[in-house]
């Protein structure tokens, strides 16, 4: 045996497995989203690009068709989509983030994590934390576009809505996390994309009003957890313009069945859904592999 | 905090098994490791290193048996077990996006270890493995050899009792293979701690303090690599010749040995080696080529034991792997 005096070894103590080491797992998984999102300028730029392209090409392009409609003006029609495009930016964003944790499992880095002395549920809160971070600073760059599209700048309006951000990412970073849980390729991202982001997208009243429509439609909008994200924000944003009333009018807003729902209701549907997907994201990473 | 077992083994394990169906992969294992101790698991791939390892690291659970690893027992006291054990995996695990001090100092926090001296400790295990310079560098940047390396320095940051080693040096190059066990060997001079490593490199277990010898899922043998050649105490004769078979079929009557074919060399094993030489060509009517006898190495003990060299036992190995695509997928988790 080869063991001689243990020398010099720097001497480092474990904590307890308390709270706090939990706590600390958690940090680390959250500053890890943070530090790998500020290393990817590309991913940066190119999440940008498509909300710019939305906003202005796909905007004021609309615009020239819906000019005939309730919406009067071009500006008008961004001010209006302008809500969508915030939660749409969100919305890809926190899913990408909570997909990456494939990623982790092609490149070996969730092993490392999972062998750790810690919680999975610690893993799954830390990574939800992260990447609903990342997904709130995304979209807050969005956010500082909104005087282009004739949203004047105002510290309760952006309080309201950066508050209504980080609900929002919570809860689509837990719904991603159930979704990746099951995943074991990269290659199914694109699954994902196809039948749960964008129907998720188009559903959620990002880019029309959701009243007066088909039947069918009216159903699978009110499905959809996002349109309880977006009309708040949207309400928030009209009622800082100028045109509060006008915008009332022509989009009135989520109801259940003839019943118009308060922000409160609509948040806490946010919030459930983010508390259910959070539970079932834990459970499902809890199974013994 | 109390443990489960006997403090002065590292690990100890009786009748471990593992089964996946009718497959076992493990069958039936039993072995003691003392603190201190570098312990190899030596078998060709496919023999149940991995999955034992697997069981040890808490990371697959036991259809049968019991194990318990720095004092607790890897089933019920999983939490104890990883909080003591330092694993570095045959595929990488380090983050390419991080940096090498920023993949340590993460696995400092994940294992909870205290804050003070933790920058004394980070800088300690990156100069045992030679990085402390590129600490700043993304691991994206680095080598093969460096992320092994840097592999090892993290499985070291929390000061573990037991460090598992899962074919450390797999897919090097031999220089870097070299070059990865003079940092190993310099960790155990370091530092008081217990190495469990595979391999199915013969001569990586030749650094081992005891190596045993796996087969099938079992153990076939456990000693000290000298006194697993000395059991053998015959040395061991290649011979090529014009006509294998008749050469086979000669030795046996001729002299009473038992030869097998391997890597295109008849070959059997014979007290005095050297000696005997004369008497082949004397005796055996078949054309010989050419002869070389050496001393038993850990190959002969390998084949004295399973009556095969360990590579043949991985040509074997890599055909059954091939008909089968599901023993490549349950190996990979």
């Amino acid at each position: 045996m080869t063991t001689t005096a243990a020398h010099d070894v720097a001497a480092v103590r474990l904590a307890g497995g308390a709270a706090r080491d939990e706590l600390r797992a958690v940090r680390m998984v959250w500053r890890r989203e943070l530090i790998r999102f500020g290393r990817n300028r590309l991913r940066i730029l190119t999440s940008l690009a498509q909300p710019v392209l939305f906003l202005f090409v796909l905007g004021t392009g609309l615009s020239t068709i819906v000019r005939g409609g309730p919406v009067t003006s071009g500006s008008n029609f961004r001010t209006f989509i302008f809500p969508g495009i915030v939660a749409m930016t969100v919305l890809f964003s926190a899913i990408f983030s909570a997909v990456s944790i494939v990623w982790d499992r092609e490149f070996g880095f969730l092993r490392e994590m999972l062998v750790a002395p810690i919680r999975r549920s610690s893993l799954v809160l830390g990574k939800c934390a992260g990447g609903a971070t990342v997904a709130t600073l995304q979209a807050l760059i969005i956010l500082v576009l909104s005087p282009l599209v004739g949203i004047p700048f105002s510290a309760p309006l952006l309080i309201i809505l950066v508050g209504e951000m980080v609900l929002m990412a919570v809860a689509l970073t837990a719904l991603g996390m159930v979704l990746a849980a099951r995943m074991q390729q990269v290659e199914s991202f694109q699954v994902v994309m196809q039948f749960v982001v964008l129907p998720m997208f188009f559903l959620s009243g990002a880019l029309f009003p959701l009243t007066g429509l088909p039947r069918w439609l009216t159903v699978l909008t009110r499905l959809d957890p996002l349109s309880y994200a977006v009309d708040p924000m949207r309400r928030a944003v009209f009622a800082h313009t100028t045109s509060a009333a006008h915008f009332a009018s022509i989009s009135p807003g989520l109801s259940w069945f003839g019943w118009r729902l308060p922000v409160g209701v609509e948040l806490g549907v946010v919030v459930l859904i983010g508390a259910v997907a959070l539970g079932i994201a834990i459970v499902q990473f809890n199974r013994p592999d | 905090m109390p443990g489960d077992g006997d403090s002065a083994l590292a690990v100890k394990v009786e009748d471990l098994e593992k089964r996946y169906g009718e497959i076992r992969a493990v069958d039936g294992v039993s072995f003691e490791v003392a603190q201190g101790e570098t312990f190899g698991f030596l078998g060709p791939n496919g023999a149940g290193k991995s999955t034992t390892i697997s069981m040890l690291c808490t990371l697959a659970r036991p259809t049968g048996g019991r194990a318990v690893v720095a004092g607790f027992d890897v089933v019920k006291r999983r939490a104890e077990v990883r909080r003591r054990i330092g694993l570095v995996f045959q595929d990488t695990t380090l983050d390419d996006y991080l940096t090498a001090s920023e993949n340590l100092l993460f696995h400092a926090e994940l294992y909870g270890v205290q804050r003070t001296g933790l920058d004394r400790r980070l800088q300690q295990v990156m100069e045992m493995v030679g990085l402390w310079d590129r600490r700043g560098g993304l691991v994206r940047t680095f080598s093969g050899g460096m992320k092994r390396r840097l592999e090892i320095a993290r499985g070291l940051m929390h000061s573990p009792r037991v460090l598992f080693l899962d074919e450390p040096t797999v897919g090097l190059d031999p220089q870097t293979r070299s070059h990865i066990w003079n940092y190993i060997n310099q960790l155990r001079r370091q530092e008081d701690i217990t190495i469990f490593l595979t391999t199915h490199y013969m001569d990586e277990a030749e650094h081992c303090d005891r190596i045993a010898i796996i087969d099938g899922g079992r153990i076939v043998v456990i000693d000290t690599p000298e006194a697993l050649k000395a059991r053998i105490g015959k040395d061991r004769v290649e011979v090529r010749t014009d006509d294998d078979e008749a050469a086979m079929r000669g030795l046996l009557r001729e002299f009473g040995l038992e030869a097998t074919l391997s890597e295109g060399a008849v070959t059997f094993h014979v007290a005095g080696g050297e000696e005997f030489v004369p008497r082949l060509f004397a005796e055996l009517r078949v054309p010989i080529r050419s002869v070389r006898v050496s001393r038993p190495t850990l190959d002969d003990v390998f084949m004295a034991h399973t009556g095969r060299t360990i590579r043949d036992a991985e040509a074997s190995s890599a055909e059954r792997n091939a008909a089968s695509p599901w023993m490549r997928a349950a190996r990979r988790r």
